[in-house]
């Protein structure tokens, strides 16, 4: 699996590296869909082969179906976790980053989404934003914040699109704010309303 | 009071209108024929007796108003005004920075009164007289920095320092040209700059922060920004776009000298003692076409300056499509002669 | 016309010798006026009129960010250095006007983070003893491990154990006690930033345990003096008005050219905006750029200079203007 290629965007959003084994305490890998690949890939890595003892996976299948848990619980990590989604993840999360101490490694893996909310959390524990590694794998189907009701939609493919909060339709923009893990939507037909061009599927 | 203060409104009726005086006081923004962006920075003394540069916080005739339209746009959305629990101190700083700057500069309307950490506050215009211990929230009906900006004209951004780079994290925005603080909330200088077209290539970015980067206590700077503004709509927030989004088609070149406005921000920067942040006051300043074109020199440069822009900066400012419009409007106040640099009328 | 933000004028208040290495300098304002409050870690620039060598040395503050009465700093005695230390420590006496520049910080205390761990070496106990003041104030939780050669060179040592308790641990070189730092480190909670002020081998050595036990490097911060650009005087010849005069210590080349009566545009007046840049003809010497204007190659060339910040050091300088 090679690494995603994004197209030139603007300074707000984030660019995502390449997992790597990084030095520390303990291992906190958090991966959705075909994230866990990424997290495979270090695994195969010979400098990998000791972390296992102090590492801890998170796993949730992705929204398009993608179920990799076999692979991830073939590595034999000390701990493995297998969510249903990542909200049924948070509390366990919260726990985690609440009992650990700095010399906590944090990986991230798989969906921009996924990826920023896990970022989000540790930052609110206290972490820089740099401390975690991210590496996009899978869908790149967006999270983004309704600016006007401010629901959050997930997955979001087609732009424009209908807010799943509001019903207000939006075109997605690429500034990306990380404290929210989520783009922004902003009525398209503010100006005009009623004049909506027709939705592209423009994240795939 | 009433004599010093217009009564009037930023929304519905739209009766805002500026007086004589504050024609000729309008912080008019281009010293040049042309407008492009640049590090347009440069320290903020006091200008000249009854300029919008006399005093640190310029207090004029829409204040009341402006407030009452503040405390609106907050009953209706409390996510305008946002602190991260960090900032505190940095709201402190600001409070102390306008209350004192304020008794100074206008003593006939506002009052401090200090006892050590026991203050005694009267804003006399807003009829508020507030007694409170200085750093302690509890005495105070809303936090320091929502206290204070509830009664100070101007949005206002704390920008937390570290790690070489500027970060939004506190502010009160209900008079935005169309950018969400709840959004933006926690981003870096170059991020929440992200949408700007054209001047991150320009190295406008970079240069601006390694300067404010360095920005002492006691020396604040200034810098102007502007757009366009269809009626005298105080709060052009990204929340509420779909309300006033529609206000654009409307306008025909009969109502456009009434309610096409300029839009200027008289933008400061302050560092703050105590937390080593920055506040960003962003002062708004409306004129509507019809009342700048009174100055033969101002009407001729607009003309020009609406003219010439780049369509990227047209459209990011969000009036490229009535752009035919002001032209055929402004046309008629340019008769092709020189205009004398600088920013002041002939 | 200077714009700058305004010196402080002040008068030595008290000088007290600490130990042995170390005395304390108390300031006060010339007008009774009160001083600006400060974030903890800031440092002032204190000028010094050395027998006619201008010195600027940056020391911290470590009085009360509160105490707006009057700064203090302790100074260090310095045999080998450029010669401010010895001055502080040899002339400057109660009842001396001296002249500050307002507090800067450059190592500031991360206001997010859930614990502060400040480790010090010796001198570099200053800007902690604002910092804690400051913490202790907000109820932030904060520990001080401060690591000195002797007791009797341990300076404040008593009174900060008799403020903050057993947050405060004290280790003596002499008495072979040294900071346990891996111990230390790894017991910290998540969104713990480290602070580092004391030697330079302190400091690599405590970035370095950090980053081999998986700290993030933005977790560790370290105490860094920017010595303010040495205003040396220098000699310039304006070409196009036909002017030639020294650009004292104390004012910058866009001060001096103004002060020759010599009209030159200016705006940010702090090396960003560009709009003073001024074509160099001729530069028989080495320009200091401190500007954020110029490209690196347009600095290197030595064709183009912004004096509103940058300096000259050699033989002729000649500027278009
Ligand atoms: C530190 C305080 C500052 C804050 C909080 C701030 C905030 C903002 C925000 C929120 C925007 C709108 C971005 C969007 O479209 O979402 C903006 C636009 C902009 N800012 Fe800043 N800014 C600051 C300082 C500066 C400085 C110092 C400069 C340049 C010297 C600058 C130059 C600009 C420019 C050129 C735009 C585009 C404006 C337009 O065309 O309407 N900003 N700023
Ligand atoms: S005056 Fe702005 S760079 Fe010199």
């Amino acid at each position: 699996m090679t690494k995603t290629m994004f197209e030139p965007s603007i300074t707000s959003r984030p660019v995502y590296g390449v997992l790597s084994p990084g030095v520390g305490s303990a291992h906190l890998f958090v991966a959705d869909g075909e994230g866990a690949d990424a997290v495979c890939d270090l695994f195969a890595k010979a400098e990998a082969a000791e972390m296992k003892a102090a590492s801890h996976i998170i796993y949730m299948p992705g929204a398009n179906g993608c179920d990799k848990t076999a692979d991830l619980q073939a590595l034999g990590v000390a701990q493995f976790y297998r969510a249903p989604s990542f909200a049924s993840a948070q509390s366990r999360l919260a726990k985690v980053l609440a009992d650990a101490h700095m010399g906590l490694q944090i990986y991230a893996a798989g969906t921009e989404g996924l990826m920023a909310q896990v970022a989000a959390l540790a930052q609110a524990a206290g972490l820089p934003y740099e401390a975690v590694q991210m590496e996009h794998r899978g869908s790149l189907a967006r999270r983004v914040q309704c600016v006007h009701c401010k629901g959050v939609t997930e997955n979001v493919r087609l732009d424009p699109f209908h807010c799943s909060h509001c019903g207000l339709s939006l075109f997605v923009r690429d500034h990306f704010s990380r404290r929210l893990a989520a783009f922004q939507g902003v009525n398209i037909d503010a100006e005009d309303p009623g004049q909506v061009p027709a939705s592209v599927e423009r994240f795939k | 009071m009433s004599l010093d203060f217009n009564v009037e409104t930023f929304r519905g009726d739209y009766t805002f209108k500026n007086s004589a005086k504050a024609i000729k006081r309008f912080p008019f923004p281009f010293p040049e024929d042309s407008y492009m962006y640049s590090v347009n920075m440069e320290p903020h003394v006091p200008g000249a007796v009854g300029s919008v540069f006399e005093h640190l916080f310029d207090v004029d005739e829409h204040y009341v108003a402006e407030m009452r339209d503040r405390a609106q746009v907050l009953a209706e959305d409390p996510l305008r005004c946002q602190t991260l629990p960090h900032m505190e101190l940095a709201g402190w700083d600001l409070l102390e920075l306008i209350m004192e700057s304020k008794a100074r500069d206008y003593p006939q309307w506002f009052e401090l009164h200090k006892d050590g950490d026991n203050w005694h506050w009267i804003n006399k215009p807003l009829q508020i007289e507030q007694k409170f211990t200085f750093m302690d929230a509890s005495t105070l009906p809303y936090g320091p920095m929502e206290y204070i900006t509830r009664q100070t004209q101007g949005d206002f951004t704390l920008q937390d320092q570290r790690d070489d780079d500027l970060w939004i994290e506190a502010g009160m925005v209900t008079t935005q040209a169309d950018w969400s603080l709840d959004f933006d909330i926690g981003m870096s200088f170059k991020q929440w700059h992200a949408p700007v077209p054209l001047a991150h290539q320009m190295n406008i970015f970079d240069r601006a922060l390694k300067f404010l980067l360095k920005l002492q206590h006691g020396a604040p700077v200034r810098r102007f920004n502007w757009t366009m503004t269809v009626d005298a709509l105080l709060d052009t927030s990204p929340e509420n776009y779909p309300k006033w989004g529609p206000s654009k088609t409307t306008m025909t070149p009969e109502t456009i000298g009434h309610r096409q406005h300029l839009r200027v921000e008289l933008q400061t920067l302050h560092r703050l003692p105590r937390s080593n942040a920055i506040v960003f006051p962003i002062r708004c300043y409306l004129i509507r076409f019809e009342e700048l074109v009174t100055v033969p020199k101002w009407a001729r440069r607009l003309h020009r300056v609406v003219r010439d822009i780049p369509d990227e900066l047209a459209t990011y400012k969000g009036f490229l499509r009535n752009k035919p419009l002001m032209l055929d409007y402004l046309a008629q106040f340019d008769d092709g002669q020189p205009t004398s640099p600088g920013f002041g009328a002939d | 016309m200077s714009v700058g933000a305004p010196k402080i004028p002040v008068v030595v208040a008290e000088v007290v010798e600490v130990n042995a290495l170390i005395k304390r300098f108390r300031f006060q304002r010339r007008d009774g006026a009160a001083m600006p409050v400060f974030s903890g870690g800031s440092h002032v620039v204190v000028e010094m009129d050395d027998h006619g060598t201008r010195r600027m040395n940056p020391y911290s503050l470590m009085s009360h960010p509160a105490d707006t009465l009057g700064y203090e700093i302790s100074v260090r005695r310095d045999e080998v250095g450029r010669g401010g230390s010895l001055y502080m420590h040899t002339h400057v006496r109660p009842g001396m006007e001296m002249v500050l520049s307002q507090p800067v910080n450059l190592f500031p205390l991360d206001a997010r983070a859930k614990k502060h761990l400040m480790i010090a070496g010796g001198i570099g106990i200053t800007p902690f003893l604002a910092q804690m003041a400051q913490v202790e104030a907000m109820g932030g939780r904060f520990e001080l491990h401060y690591s000195v050669r002797s007791p009797a060179l341990g300076a404040y040592v008593e009174h900060l154990q008799e403020q903050y308790g057993s947050r405060v641990h004290v280790y003596y070189d002499e008495l072979k006690q040294q900071i346990d730092l891996k111990t230390l480190l790894k017991s910290q909670p998540l969104g713990t930033h480290i602070y580092v002020c004391g030697p330079k081998g302190m400091i690599a050595w405590v970035k370095a345990t950090a980053a081999a036990m998986g700290w993030p490097a933005l977790a560790v911060h370290s105490e860094e003096f920017l010595a303010p650009p040495v205003g040396l005087a220098f000699e310039v010849q304006l070409a196009a008005s036909g002017k030639s005069f020294t650009v004292q210590p104390n004012q910058s080349l866009l001060e001096a050219i103004e002060a020759a009566g010599v009209e030159a545009p200016y705006l940010c007046r702090g090396g960003a905006c560009g709009q003073c840049e001024t074509d160099v003809l001729r530069c028989d010497g080495h320009i200091e750029h401190n500007d954020h204007w110029l490209t690196d190659a347009q600095k290197a060339s030595h064709t183009k200079i912004m004096p509103c910040v940058s300096r000259f050091r050699g033989a002729a300088l000649i500027l278009d203007r």
